[in-house]
């Protein structure tokens, strides 16, 4: 059938052709949600904002780090949160507690953020008064792996309750993370977790990629992580001066 | 799966082309999903006829190709072929492999009416 007319059935005079043709093309399926990222980036960039993406498996502990780091650093640099859950608006209201600004953005059947969801989800945000601005994605090891936001990097968190082969097992995830979050460390006295090993297979699949090791619960290894969220907002900062 | 929402993508970009053409349905689309795309192309099979349901593209026929994974070895600058597993070169055991074919996820042809 006709969309122009709905012909098909009917004779008509108007002039379009009903000719089979084959058009050759080269369209990356990802160029829409490229051309948003690359969008917010520049918007982040004009606006001297460090932006995270912070992804794992459910459960490894993405908002308590985010609810603690906030709440040791809110005298140093200022915050913003973006929330991604498929249901509930639980993890935004734990972050709306710390005082930091925070927006939910609820996926429905949706299994990780895209770059257009984070153009809208942070229109209310002062981002120029904005050092960070963290992405919780939807926890999982899989989705949210192809799909650039326009941030800076993506961090990895994995608990040690999860098992060391994870990296072996989601390796697209953790090739394209800069920076591994090893948490939970103060369970390690209770489980079989090899943690050189686990390190080591990150490595495998991702030569270049750094290690922190820490617990949100502790509070152990969290200077670290400090110190290299520091270092990169100033390292943000110098570039776009 | 979030083959949905890529699947979504790739009959928003067929019905574009489709449209600029003038052209009245989609018959076909042709696409490539590179082994290490992180796509499984059973799973946009599944998407598909919920994807083009109503479109221009309803009816149409998908006709997928699956690209290889390959890559080469910045030390000895051997090619290999090159999995998710694939980690060292199996020539001289260098990590410093660069894929260069595999990720692709891209729509090639497209036959309308
Ligand atoms: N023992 C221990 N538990 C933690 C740690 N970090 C998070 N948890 C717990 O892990 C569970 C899941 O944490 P949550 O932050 O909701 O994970 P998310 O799904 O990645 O956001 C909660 O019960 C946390 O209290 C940690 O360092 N040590
Ligand atoms: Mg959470
Ligand atoms: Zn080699």
């Amino acid at each position: 059938m006709c969309i122009e007319c709905g012909c098909g059935i009917t004779p008509h005079d108007h002039d379009h052709s009903h000719s089979t043709r084959t058009i050759q093309l080269e369209e990356d399926i990802l160029a829409k949600n490229n051309r948003y990222a690359a969008a917010n980036r520049e918007h982040f960039q004009q606006n001297g904002a460090f932006v995270l993406n912070l992804v794992s498996s459910p459960g490894s502990g993405k908002t308590t780090l985010l609810e603690r780091t906030l709440r040791d650093l809110t005298e140093r640099l200022q915050f913003a949160v973006l929330e991604g859950d498929q249901q509930t608006s639980n993890d935004a209201d734990r972050i709306a507690a710390t005082g930091v600004p925070v927006r939910q953005i609820n996926t429905g059947a949706g299994c990780h953020l895209d770059a257009h969801m984070i153009g809208h989800g942070i229109e209310t945000f002062d981002l120029p008064a904005t050092d960070i601005l963290m992405i919780e994605n939807v926890g999982n090891l899989v989705c949210p792996a192809p799909f650039d936001l326009g941030e800076d990097h993506k961090v990895v968190v994995l608990s040690v309750t999860e098992g060391e082969d994870k990296p072996l097992k989601y390796p697209q995830m953790f090739q394209a993370a800069s920076l591994m979050l090893v948490n939970k460390i103060d369970l390690l006295p209770y489980l079989q977790f090899d943690l050189e090993q686990c390190k080591g297979f990150a490595r495998q699949v991702n030569p270049g990629i750094e290690i922190l090791e820490l617990s949100c619960q502790t509070g152990e290894g969290m200077a670290a992580w400090y110190d290299w969220l520091q270092r990169s907002v100033e390292n943000k900062r110098d570039a776009a001066i | 799966m979030h083959e949905l929402s890529l699947t979504q993508s790739l009959v928003e970009i067929a019905v574009d082309h489709a449209r600029r053409e003038k052209a009245q349905a989609i018959l076909s689309i042709t696409m490539e999903i590179g082994s290490l795309s992180g796509a499984i192309p059973e799973a946009v099979e599944f998407a598909f006829d919920v994807c083009t349901r109503g479109t221009l593209a309803e009816g149409a026929r998908l006709e997928i190709r699956r690209i290889p994974g390959r890559g080469r070895c910045l030390e000895c600058g051997e090619e290999t072929g090159m999995d998710f597993t694939t980690f060292t070169c199996p020539h001289c055991g260098s990590f410093a492999l660069e894929t260069f074919q595999g990720k692709e996820m891209r729509l090639v042809e497209l036959e309308v009416d």
